[in-house]
């Protein structure tokens, strides 16, 4: 019952970003999953690269979790329950998943809501300076 | 116990020889019946019709359904206009879940509530709830088959509680999904579960009479009769022409959700085909699902949610070596009585607040329920059971009938007869 060829076939997708401008986000299919592209804004960036550690439930760096600070690329599923959260809604303006309240700060980070862990970083490169290579 | 009328017939004789299931008839005839059963007993052979009924609709939409994620939603719409009475079918098996569970409800409810649960007939009850468990899983699967938007974020939502399991989370849920999310190999499989599974409640249904017919039928008072004796009346006619007009009534209602209301149970965002990018804003299951989704929300750890989830239903398991009392019927059990509706009455909250968004007042009301779900079962009844002084318990079915009184403690005293006569 596990993934067949077929579907392991699909497990890498190339994304063209040259059209996105700062502040938005655009959500792309990956593996059957949605993943968010965010081009961050310098104010989303800062009010991410500010937060005191402590206050996180799952304590990352922003840092970390964008190698390029200007674009952020998480997976679009909710760590609860596996809905896809609402961009740019939600208490710290980052994520907001409808389906059991948890909010997602603009690092993609869990802050409020029964979420156990940050949106999840897929493995992805630059391929060049207007793409991405998801998995 | 049962008088063995057997076949007569020469070629009857033989073939019962080899195989007695001409003796099993008398299971359906001479089995002897408590007389005072009430109409809470007939949800049995109501539960039995909703199985078949769900079984005939369910191979007939079988023949017309196309279990892939391209074609799955289109061939639904394919069902309800071009197939000859497909609209009928549909309806009929889609809110034959909710009349099922309606009647499984009941069905439990009245266990609870006569004791029918305790000793001997602790495996009946056990396969019972085995039967409710793969019920939930059957009605489930087959809410996903139509592909809507619902449907795709019910089985997300499900298959994601398995990613709670420490470390083996996310291979439970990619061998669950046969890929990396929710997607056709996920329908697929689903569909051949769903066929499957009303087979194997078919099997365990078959057990649950055979368990049920060594020790008899529980009844209203609750006490171990004679059979076959004053007490009991023959299977049938009594007990079948009344399940069979219990039956019709129950068809009523049913009718009326079919041909008057056949989406009142449903939601409208499941004519939606399903979108792996879009979340529907509020997503609720099926409303007889809906008080254990309370008690999975009101946990603010997703682990625990999912424990207390799965253990709201395994308390119900053990529950005849928890309610240690040894009186069944709640009518000889004053205190029992108020708890009883207590209970019900906590579900029914719990229900409602499952369908209610999970914050403030409702998540508040949620916990309370939720908590009071489980000591019920866990410190009410072990305690009540040796606690509780319970009225007499009469020594017949006939007892307090002859005694001239439905007032049983009037009936249990015959000097009021005596001195009539």
């Amino acid at each position: 019952m596990n993934p067949d060829a077929s579907v392991k076939a699909l497990a890498s997708t190339e994304v063209d970003i040259s059209r996105v401008q700062p502040g938005q986000s655009i959500t792309v299919l990956w593996r059957g999953k949605p993943v968010f592209i965010k081009r961050r804004t310098q104010e989303e960036i800062d009010s991410a690269r500010s937060v005191d550690l402590k206050d996180l439930k799952h304590p990352e760096k922003d840092e970390d979790r964008a190698k390029n600070p200007e674009w952020l690329v998480t997976l679009g599923i909710c760590t609860h329950l596996g809905c896809v959260p609402l961009t740019d809604k939600g208490d710290y303006k980052g994520w907001f998943c409808p389906c059991h309240g948890s909010h997602y700060d603009t690092s993609g980070r869990i802050r409020k809501g029964p979420a156990p862990t940050n949106l999840e970083i897929p493995k992805y490169e630059f391929v060049d300076n207007n793409t991405i290579k998801i998995g | 116990m049962i008088t063995n009328t057997l076949p007569k017939s020469k070629f009857g004789k033989w073939f019962n020889d080899r195989l007695p299931l001409l003796t099993l008839r008398n299971h359906l005839t001479d089995y002897p019946t408590p007389k005072n059963l009430n109409y809470w007993w007939t949800f049995g052979a109501i539960l039995t019709f909703c199985l078949v009924a769900q079984i005939i609709t369910g191979i007939i939409l079988a023949m017309h359904y196309v279990a892939t994620a391209g074609l799955a939603f289109e061939s639904i719409e394919h069902i309800m206009r071009d197939v000859n009475y497909g609209w009928l079918i549909r309806y009929f098996h889609a809110n034959g879940s909710s009349m099922f569970f309606l009647a499984v409800y009941i069905h439990i409810f009245r266990s609870l509530y006569y004791g029918s649960h305790k000793s001997p007939r602790e495996l009946i009850w056990i396969i019972g709830m085995i039967i409710y468990f793969l019920m939930m899983m059957t009605a489930f699967m087959g809410y996903v088959l139509p592909w809507g938007q619902m449907s795709f974020w019910a089985a997300t939502v499900i298959t994601n509680l398995f990613s709670a399991v420490p470390f083996f989370g996310e291979s439970i849920t990619n061998w669950l999904w046969g890929g990396f999310a929710v997607d056709s190999p996920t329908l697929t499989r689903f569909y051949a579960l769903h066929y499957l599974f009303p087979f194997l409640i078919l099997g365990l249904v078959i057990l649950h009479i055979w368990a049920l017919h060594i020790p008899g039928n529980n009844n209203p008072v609750g006490i171990d009769i004679k059979q076959p004796s004053k007490d009991t009346v023959p299977f049938h006619p009594y007990i079948v022409l009344k399940d069979l007009f219990a039956l019709l009534i129950f068809l009523l209602i049913f009718a009326f959700f079919v041909f008057y209301s056949p989406n009142l149970l449903g939601h409208p965002d499941n004519y939606i085909e399903a979108n792996p990018l879009v979340t529907p804003d509020h997503i609720v299951p099926e409303w007889y699902l809906l008080p254990f989704y309370a008690i999975l929300r009101s946990i603010p750890d997703k682990l625990l949610g999912v424990i207390a989830m799965f253990a709201s239903i395994f308390v119900l398991v053990i529950l005849p070596w928890l309610d240690t009392s040894k009186v069944r019927s709640a009518i000889f059990r004053p205190i029992y009585k108020q708890f009883y509706w207590f209970l019900v009455a906590d579900v029914i909250i719990l229900g409602y607040m499952g369908a209610m968004p999970a914050e403030g007042t409702y998540l508040l009301i949620a916990r309370v329920a939720t908590a009071y779900y489980f000591i019920h079962f866990l410190i009410i009844l072990p305690f009540l059971g040796i606690k509780e002084k319970t009225l007499e318990v009469p020594l017949s079915i006939t007892e307090p009938v002859l005694g001239g009184s439905s007032n049983q403690t009037m009936a249990k005293d015959n000097s009021n007869l005596r001195d009539n006569l």
